[in-house]
């Protein structure tokens, strides 16, 4: 038997080999008309506007305090997982310590809802 | 003869294992020429499916909206989704000058490759499983969130600010609703005792989890459908403005990957809903595999009469209802799915 590990790292091999397998086929079949390089088809399009300005610019900060946030509350996600497997076995102690945590998260999302990191500008 | 097509698939992969010792070959190369073949019938299920399923999108909204939809190539139209394919396969390849050219390149190639690899954990049957991880749920719930990554490299290289933009919100949108994805799945495991998927569709021998866990379902059911970008939360790609979010920039084969990865990932989700809430593979009189198929397309039904249903969210209405309606909710649940367990199951008395 394969273990898990070898398993799952064939399985991504061949995984790979699927989207770039397609992409070879629709090189082998399509038209490939010499295209100049000024050519307008190669301009972003924007709805036939022509752009203005750089495209790669600094953002709105406003996903950055979601992505704050969510990082938090991933790591919580990971913490959780362990504990709700063996929730059954743990016994109250570690129910009370869960919810202890849990209501700390929850002081937290309050904060930041008061705060207004949870508006959008 | 009902059992035999209850195993038939299982009895196959045996047959095979045995025929190629048979020929001398060692069975760690037996196993993976098996996972060769297991790989095909991934890709085979994945593709009829999306062929399937983009013609009966199409039919759908245009049941819901009183129109005959596709009705030309075909029986009803069934070879709509095979024509489409062929034009986009034979498409003109246009990388547009200013893009971060290996990035553009690399984003559907990586999009599609953790769609697919969602299946590898995915019961399709009893025994059914190309690999039955521990973690299956966890491996599950991590891969999806990977495909944010490809569609913040597609919008980021394009170098088109609707493409960024589209990215931008696809990335908050998708983080935002991974949270409570993962803590409505909370409650399951706690009740299952495992993140094995097996495991889970074999504690719901007696009682589906959607009957214990009505709110996990409803709270999944919703992350889900923001994780997907579909409607009505599908402001990434919201095409009246956006004219195709991230995607804007694609055209040919490497748009055709990001559209199918995008249903091989519906396929995927609504199949775990299936495993997770309605059962997974069980259930009376039919075989198991055909279980699985009936209520991954039923929780598919769903998803299009959503999409064509509600009209699309603001922004800022979606990312607060994540954060201050589901998050909450679901956090909630975990702690009533706590008592409940001591409640009901007398734990610890």
């Amino acid at each position: 038997m394969l273990s898990h590990s070898a398993t799952i790292g064939i399985f991504l091999l061949l995984t790979v080999c699927f989207p770039v397998g397609a992409m070879v086929a629709a090189w082998m079949l399509r038209a490939k008309p010499k295209v100049d390089p000024d050519d307008k088809k190669l301009v972003p399009y924007e709805c036939g506007v022509d752009t203005i300005g750089p495209t790669w610019i600094r953002f709105k900060p406003n996903y950055f305090l979601y992505a704050l946030i969510f990082l938090a509350f991933d790591i919580e996600v990971v913490f959780l997982l362990p504990w709700a497997v063996k929730f059954q076995m743990l016994g109250l102690f570690a129910f009370v310590e869960m919810l202890i945590f849990i209501t700390i998260l929850v002081i937290a999302l309050w904060y930041a809802w008061k705060e207004g990191a949870l508006e959008w500008h | 003869m009902m059992q035999k097509i209850e195993t038939i698939f299982v009895d196959l992969a045996d047959w095979f294992i045995v025929l190629l010792q048979g020929w001398g070959i060692p069975l760690a190369w037996a196993d993976a020429i098996l996972l060769l073949v297991q790989f095909l019938g991934v890709v085979a299920i994945v593709l009829f499916n999306i062929t399937i399923l983009v013609w009966l999108e199409r039919k759908v909204s245009g049941f819901i909206q009183e129109r005959p939809g596709p009705n030309r190539l075909g029986p009803f139209g069934i070879l709509q989704t095979i024509a489409d394919a062929l034009k986009l396969l034979t498409k003109e390849d246009i990388i547009p000058s200013k893009t971060d050219r290996w990035i553009f390149r690399t984003a559907p190639i990586l999009f599609m490759t953790v769609s697919v690899m969602l299946y590898i954990v995915l019961p399709l049957g009893k025994d059914m499983q190309v690999v039955d991880l521990n973690v299956g749920l966890f491996f599950f719930i991590s891969l999806g969130s990977l495909s944010t990554i490809a569609v913040l490299m597609g919008g980021w290289s394009s170098n088109n600010k609707w493409s960024l933009i589209g990215a931008m919100r696809s990335v908050a949108q998708m983080i935002s609703y991974e949270i409570p994805l993962a803590l409505s799945l909370m409650g399951v495991v706690m009740i299952a005792g495992s993140l094995r998927l097996s495991d889970i569709v074999a504690a719901q021998g007696n009682v589906w989890f959607i009957i214990l866990q009505p709110i996990a379902f409803l709270t999944y059911f919703i992350a889900a459908t923001a994780e997907l970008n579909r409607g009505p939360f599908d402001m990434p790609e919201a095409e009246q403005e956006l004219t195709a979010g991230a995607y804007t920039e694609y055209s040919g084969m490497r748009y055709a990957l990001f559209f199918l990865a995008e249903y091989t990932n519906l396929v995927a989700v609504s199949a775990l809903a299936s495993t997770v809430f309605l059962g997974g593979w069980q259930g009376p009189g039919l075989p198991s595999w055909l279980w699985i198929i009936i209520k991954t397309w039923l929780v598919m039904f769903v998803f299009m009469w959503i999409k064509w249903t509600l009209p699309r969210i603001r922004m800022d209405h979606l990312m607060a209802f994540s954060w201050k309606v589901l998050i909450p909710v679901s956090l909630f649940n975990i702690v009533a799915t706590g008592f409940g367990l001591y409640i009901f199951k007398g734990l610890g008395g």
